[in-house]
């Protein structure tokens, strides 16, 4: 279906700016298919952003998003969840009302083919479908772990728990890729290990493209093929992790005292 | 981990038959109900209950489940009317039935069209344009006669009584299963839609909506979806409630303070559970008969009547604000059965 030499997502010139203020700045950069890529960069350089950009949160001001060869001004969300984003949001944007489950199950919800009529008298392409969906669910839960969690209501979950979850619906809906915004932060040390390991398994198993942003370089340099380092919104380095670690401007400028680690 | 399983899984079938034993302690009285509770508290206090509770049901599904602020309940429930009367009066071939449900369509029809406001603006802002409704149709049906008929006195009523397929159901019981039917029917229906995904896609865009977007869920669909369902299910307890309870109605039957009333019975209900409807309507049409039986045994004779009527309703907001403040999640968190036993019922090692 995609030719190999054909990137799953392009940027070309993209800029943002909110009242003025720019946010980023005619960035482009290319995401090959089946890669992790990894945004880095401090806080405010503009990589929450990007990822609302490419799920059409955001409306960019200039330039253009290839996405698997199809060009686009802007996104729409519906539309970016149609071509099979996926989204992992940073402080958790869960349905706090909800159980476990039904929060991965409304991840399916773009797939679902019922009318409201179907649904309230329970015709048996609601059950089927109802029930294709859990499994679905189920399925997905399990790999993280949070079956047993399943109709607990998540807001009553801790955080860490409550990441897996997150990262579980934005995968449930078999994305092609997903663009995920510190799976990690608030996590411990071997919870870090554990969601690290499950978000390289889905990379090699299913193929899954994966945009991440994440501030523990060691783990960045571990899992990612494929390294961006923004700052005000501009693109300072980009290339493979040996590369970048080695990069005097992306240390100057983000790394700094954290060098001495690195090079260990 | 069996160990942990084990005693988990004992309780369940237990609770399954306690439930079951419940539910028959339950359904039996509800159907018996007109054999044991007199003609006065039939007409007067059970039909008018669950006719707010089921439009007490509708709003919740807009407010509660969506997320949807609203003060139109009292706008749709009067559309219902009004189209249950036109219907009887002019396609005297329609069966009742059949009228409420073509009346709980047109009213979702308009429900829909004032609820696309909704997919641009949010909060207290949607409340103006719910409002508008209220005022949009108590001025509507007021003003060209043709609505109630043209009668002196701008009232409706069924020109026929009620009745459903032929049958009589003018008497106590008559309304009594009537409004006990429909009620069972659109629990039961909603119970469902909540549990699907259109339920889901509701929860989902009360709890955030741009995430919703994000992964698919279609917002804007799920709001006037919202607005339609609440919409259709208002407007059959406006009808239930003009010519089941009250018999003939007038635009002031639906007033604002009835709008009001219905958004009070599910913030104390419970906003976002179906038995909140029920437990909330059960809090406003009992607690001032309550506290008027108190009043009459306590102080009548001593004091002013239209005074004690004031000191009551006095007495009855300030309950309100004291157990809002208690319980700020409603009558179903306080009476509810606890989310953790529910979890049970999930057995964990489904593998």
């Amino acid at each position: 279906m995609t030719t190999p030499t054909r990137p799953a997502l392009e940027l070309k010139n993209v800029s943002l700016s909110f009242k003025g203020v720019k946010a980023i700045s005619e960035l482009s950069f290319r995401v090959e298919a089946g890669e992790i890529c990894a945004l880095i960069g401090p806080n405010g350089a503009g990589k929450s952003s990007l990822l609302n950009i490419l799920n059409g949160v955001y409306v960019p001001d200039a330039g253009e998003i290839i996405l698997e060869g199809e060009h686009f001004s802007r996104m729409q969300p519906l539309e970016a969840a149609r071509r099979g984003i996926g989204r992992g949001f940073q402080n958790n944007a869960l349905f706090s009302g909800m159980s476990v489950i039904d929060n991965a199950i409304t991840g399916l919800s773009r797939h679902s083919r019922l009318t409201l009529v179907e649904e309230m008298f329970r015709l048996p392409r609601a059950r089927h479908e109802e029930r294709r969906f859990r499994e679905r669910a189920h399925e997905v839960l399990r790999l993280f772990g949070l079956d047993r969690h399943a109709a607990t209501v998540v807001g009553t979950l801790p955080y860490g728990v409550q990441k897996k979850v997150e990262l579980a619906r934005a995968i449930v809906a078999e994305p092609r890729l997903v663009l995920l915004d510190e799976p990690l932060a608030g996590m411990n040390a071997s919870e870090k290990q554990e969601i690290a390991a499950v978000i390289a398994r889905l990379n090699r198993e299913l193929k899954l493209t994966i945009v991440l942003i994440e501030h523990d370089i060691g783990i960045v340099l571990e899992l990612a093929h494929h390294v961006v380092v923004l700052d005000y919104g501009r693109k300072l380095a980009d290339g493979p992790p040996e590369t970048i670690r080695d990069n005097p401007d992306v240390i100057a400028a983000y790394l700094g005292s954290e060098r001495a680690e690195i090079a260990a | 981990m069996s160990e942990i399983d084990l005693p988990i899984a004992a309780p369940t079938i237990d609770k399954v038959g306690l439930r079951a034993v419940g539910l028959a302690a339950i359904a039996l009285p509800v159907l018996a109900g007109p054999f044991l509770a007199s003609e006065y508290w039939i007409n007067a206090i059970i039909v008018p209950f669950l006719i707010l509770s089921l439009a007490g049901l509708g709003l919740n599904l807009l407010t509660g489940y969506a997320g949807q602020l609203s003060l139109g309940a009292g706008a749709f429930m009067m559309v219902g009317a009004y189209a249950t009367f036109s219907l009887q009066l002019r396609v005297p071939d329609l069966p009742l039935p059949l009228a409420l449900v073509v009346s709980g369509l047109i009213a979702a029809a308009l429900g829909l069209a004032f609820g696309i406001p909704s997919t641009r603006i949010k909060g207290f802002y949607l409340i103006v344009s719910t409002l508008a409704a209220q005022f949009f149709f108590e001025w509507l049906f007021l003003k060209f006669p043709w609505f109630y008929d043209g009668n002196s006195s701008a009232t409706i009523a069924l020109p026929r009584g009620l009745t459903v397929f032929g049958l009589n159901a003018e008497t106590p019981h008559g309304r009594y299963y009537l409004t006990l039917g429909t009620v069972l029917l659109v629990t039961l229906l909603s119970f469902n839609l909540v549990r699907s995904q259109t339920g889901r896609n509701w929860m989902a865009t009360r709890d955030m909506d741009t995430a919703a977007a994000v992964i698919g869920v279609p917002v804007v669909r799920a709001k006037l979806q919202a607005f339609a369902v609440s919409s259709f299910i208002l407007g059959i307890a406006g009808a239930l409630w003009a010519f089941a309870y009250l018999g003939s109605a007038s635009v002031q039957s639906f007033g604002l303070s009835r709008s009001y009333q219905i958004l009070f019975i599910i913030i104390i209900g419970g906003l976002g559970t179906i038995r909140g409807a029920y437990l909330g309507a059960a809090f406003v049409s009992l607690l001032p008969l309550a506290l008027d039986w108190l009043f009459q045994h306590l102080f009548s004779g001593h004091v002013d009547a239209g005074l004690l009527q004031n000191i009551q309703k006095g007495i009855f907001g300030l309950l309100i604000m004291w157990f809002l403040i208690k319980e700020p999640e409603g009558l179903a968190r306080l009476l509810g059965v606890k989310l953790p036993a529910r979890r049970r019922l999930f057995p964990s090692s489904q593998t």
